[in-house]
């Protein structure tokens, strides 16, 4: 791609204070994302790649904080702009959905008003044309019967309703990115398909690109054009997603394809268990000197013990950060 | 929704009062102040004097209905103001923590050590008697409680994902507070300022009563149980009846709110559903 990057993060460091030092829980973190490009971050809980989203919006709190690195939005750093500044931006430029949207909206207030908050807050509209707009926006989210459903109150709605409720909140005031974190976890399967589809729709028709989060390496692949896998706090691979599935390069990339299970695996290989990773993710207070994958990797020799690997790019596009890459 | 007694008693009650209150010039027999006699002086109950009469020939009944207004304005008033108070200083405290929520904290455990009459006794000693100084000394001495409420209510709605939510929309702090906050923990806030009600309706009757709170002639309730109090053997009417008006408003108040506890308390909701 051309230009400037929509948002460019490069050497983030998100430090964790625990009372009595710092550590980093994730560092060297850098990633770019294209206006209108969708672009998938994966990992376990607890890897970074929420407090990542966090950082980009500038919401990261006590014993969180930027301990390092730049994050650019349209070339402009925005990690050290004020509170006031960086409140313009959230909303209106960058919005953000989450997994539950059980709770991420307000009880005791008529979704409809949720949504014209949104008008008047960024856009300055009065209330009037905001309810117009907020019918305008539930319909664009393919909820049946806007105009009846802006007066429900949000536990008159299923969760599938609820999630695209939110976004509508989300894309009301035509963000240049939207950040889903884990958007479709909380919901079942069918409707899963149903809000990422709409998702995908609605951000390609107003060219709104999306940093997705998941740690469902099947749902981002099928997503997003790009993919980013995180592990205790760094990114080890960047690849296509084609090619993530194709020929992953990172073990523990590797390791991830390899446990997905696949539809008619049991008859090509007949009757086996699924592949697992042994070990777990260590704790962000602990983690392993050198490559922080090596206790866990099949592949580790001594060098991984000793010396944290760089980012090399791949002959076939893309970066990982392994001693050993193919 | 099942009706519950309480709530049906208290409101009822309470309703009553404040119509009594609000109609007064129509439902007294006499003007409560000007239309002594003491032709009349201490009558006792009857169909004339329903409630009977003082050592001035002054109908109780129609000084008791008068009374209502003052009670009743004292309570509502002073309440509101301490639930704004209250909910200001709590809400912020609890939302943002911090040093303000540390100021705010130390403010409300010396509101508690300090007893709340006696507190509005010194700053109506300082403001002296009458309505206005009656209504701010127990307007600002009361606050304690619902701030308390206020802030942890605060405290747990904050890491709500609502509030989450619109932070990251780009609210700002005070949106937040109001539109999302706020609404979220009326229903204690209401039930403890129902009850701080009657409380200030009892205080104004003691503040009254020990001669700071509205000036005699003009009834209030606390003021004319103090007038009534040497009469009490010779004429205990003076004393029943605006006894038992304060009585029945406080009870009145505290079943309403004890009413609406049962309704908006989120646990009690979740149980019934």
């Amino acid at each position: 791609m051309t230009g400037t990057p929509l948002i460019e993060v490069e050497d983030l460091r998100i430090d964790l204070d625990d009372g009595s030092r710092r550590v980093a829980a994730a560092e060297g973190v850098s990633f770019r994302i294209d206006r209108g490009e969708t672009f998938g971050l994966v990992g376990e809980s607890g890897c970074g790649k929420s407090i990542t989203a966090l950082a980009l919006i500038g919401l990261l709190r006590h014993p969180l904080s930027i301990g390092g690195g730049v994050i650019r939005f349209e070339g402009r750093e925005i990690q050290h702009l004020s509170a006031a500044r960086q409140r313009e931006l959230r909303g209106n430029r960058i919005a953000m959905i989450f997994q539950e949207p059980m709770t991420a909206l307000n009880p005791v207030s008529p979704v409809g008003r949720q949504i014209a908050e949104m008008f008047v807050l960024h856009k300055g509209k009065s209330w009037r044309e905001a309810d117009q707009l907020a019918v305008e926006a539930l319909a664009s989210v393919r909820v049946p019967a806007p105009e009846r459903r802006v007066k429900d109150y949000p536990h008159q709605l299923s969760g599938g309703m609820r999630q695209r409720v939110m976004i509508a909140i989300a894309l009301a005031c035509g963000p240049d990115l939207l950040i889903a974190d884990e958007p479709t976890t909380a919901l079942d399967v069918t409707v899963q398909a149903e809000i990422i589809e709409l998702m995908r729709n609605l951000c390609a028709e107003r060219g709104t690109a999306t940093l997705m989060i998941s740690h469902d390496l099947g749902l981002v692949a099928n997503v997003c054009r790009r993919v980013a896998v995180m592990y205790a706090g760094r990114i080890v691979e960047e690849r296509g997603s084609a090619d993530i599935f194709r020929s992953p390069s990172h073990p523990y990339t590797q390791g991830l394809v390899a446990s997905l299970p696949r539809l008619g695996s049991r008859a090509a290989l007949g009757r086996s268990r699924l592949k697992e990773i042994a070990g777990v993710v260590p704790a962000i207070t602990n983690f392993p000197d050198g490559c922080r994958f090596n206790p866990r990797c099949a592949q580790a020799t001594d060098i991984c013990r000793t010396r944290a690997p760089e980012t090399d790019p791949l002959e076939a596009g893309g970066l990982v950060r392994c001693h050993h890459h193919a | 929704m099942k009706l519950r007694a309480n709530l049906v008693i208290g409101g009822v009650l309470f309703a009553l009062a404040i119509f009594v209150g609000l109609l007064a010039p129509w439902l007294a027999h006499t003007d409560p102040v000007m239309d002594a006699n003491l032709m009349n002086a201490e009558e006792p109950p009857s169909w004339t004097w329903w409630f009977g009469t003082d050592d001035q020939g002054r109908d109780i009944y129609s000084r008791v209905v008068y009374g209502a207004r003052v009670s009743l304005t004292v309570g509502i008033i002073s309440q509101l103001i301490n639930s704004v108070i209250g909910v200001a200083l709590g809400l912020s405290a609890g939302y943002w923590g911090g040093w303000w929520d540390d100021v705010v904290n130390a403010l409300t455990n010396v509101m508690l050590a300090i007893p709340s009459l006696i507190f509005a006794l010194a700053i109506m000693a300082v403001l002296g008697p009458g309505l206005t100084s009656l209504l701010i000394a127990l307007g600002l001495t009361n606050w304690s409680f619902t701030c308390r409420i206020a802030r942890a209510s605060a405290l747990s709605l904050r890491s709500q994902g609502y509030v989450q939510a619109a932070t990251v929309l780009g609210y700002g702090d005070l949106r937040i507070m109001i539109t999302q906050l706020l609404p979220n923990m009326l229903g204690p806030i209401v039930v403890i300022g129902t009850l701080g009600m009657g409380s200030a309706v009892l205080s104004e009757a003691a503040l009254s009563f020990l001669g700071l709170g509205v000036r005699p002639p003009f009834p209030s309730w606390g003021s004319m149980l103090s007038e009534a109090r040497e009469q009490i053997t010779t004429a205990p009417w003076l004393s029943i009846f605006p006894g038992l008006a304060i009585f029945l408003t406080v009870l009145g108040l505290n079943l309403l709110g004890d009413g609406l506890r049962d309704i908006l308390d989120p646990q009690s909701r979740s149980r019934r559903t």
